[in-house]
């Protein structure tokens, strides 16, 4: 998994019938410094998140149709949480 | 998933036979302000896709799911086109 923030919000009306009431975001995979790591992903959301919070991406296909709850579905991102804190030991 | 711009499309004659009747575009993967985000790829279309529309493909074998039960050997499908996106 990867920690990402949502930086926006996705509209799309013609989809293929699995997303049919998905939440489609644009997160920004992060370092764990926070700064930007590459370019901005979409992620179907699993659980409810918003604009600017910290998430966990979950990259990986089956997973991703899990969280969605549509098994069979063409998706490769899902948002499986909102983030309250990382700590990392030094 | 990401954002693409659908750039052009591939014609085949010789193919797998899975792929027969699959439509093959060209996508050029964006950032969330718009600009190119490397190379552009060659993604299949479930979704009637074409050049100038800006799109969101998914990669890995789930391209090929639009398509069962074929299951065209494919690792780049365009599964949505994108009316609009707002950045938070």
């Amino acid at each position: 998994m990867q920690i990402a923030r949502v930086i926006g919000t996705v509209v799309s009306t013609q989809k293929h019938r699995k997303f049919e009431g998905a939440k489609l975001m644009l997160v920004q995979p992060l370092n764990i410094d926070d700064t930007p790591r590459g370019t901005a992903l979409l992620a179907v959301d699993g659980v409810g998140a918003g604009v600017d919070e910290k998430v966990l991406l979950v990259l990986e296909g089956r997973a991703a149709g899990e969280a969605l709850g549509q098994k069979g579905a063409p998706v490769d991102a899902a948002i499986i949480g909102i983030i309250d804190t990382v700590t990392i030991d030094d | 998933m990401q954002l693409a711009r659908v750039i052009g499309d591939v014609v085949m004659t010789r193919k797998d036979e899975n792929l027969v009747g699959i439509k093959l575009l060209i996508v050029q993967p964006l950032t969330a302000d718009r600009q190119a985000a490397g190379r552009p790829i060659v993604a299949v279309d479930s979704v009637g896709a074409g050049v100038g529309e800006e799109v969101f493909f998914v990669r890995g074998k789930e391209a090929s799911f639009p398509f069962h039960p074929a299951e065209p050997p494919v690792d780049a499908g365009i599964v949505g086109i994108v009316d609009h996106w707002d950045l938070g």
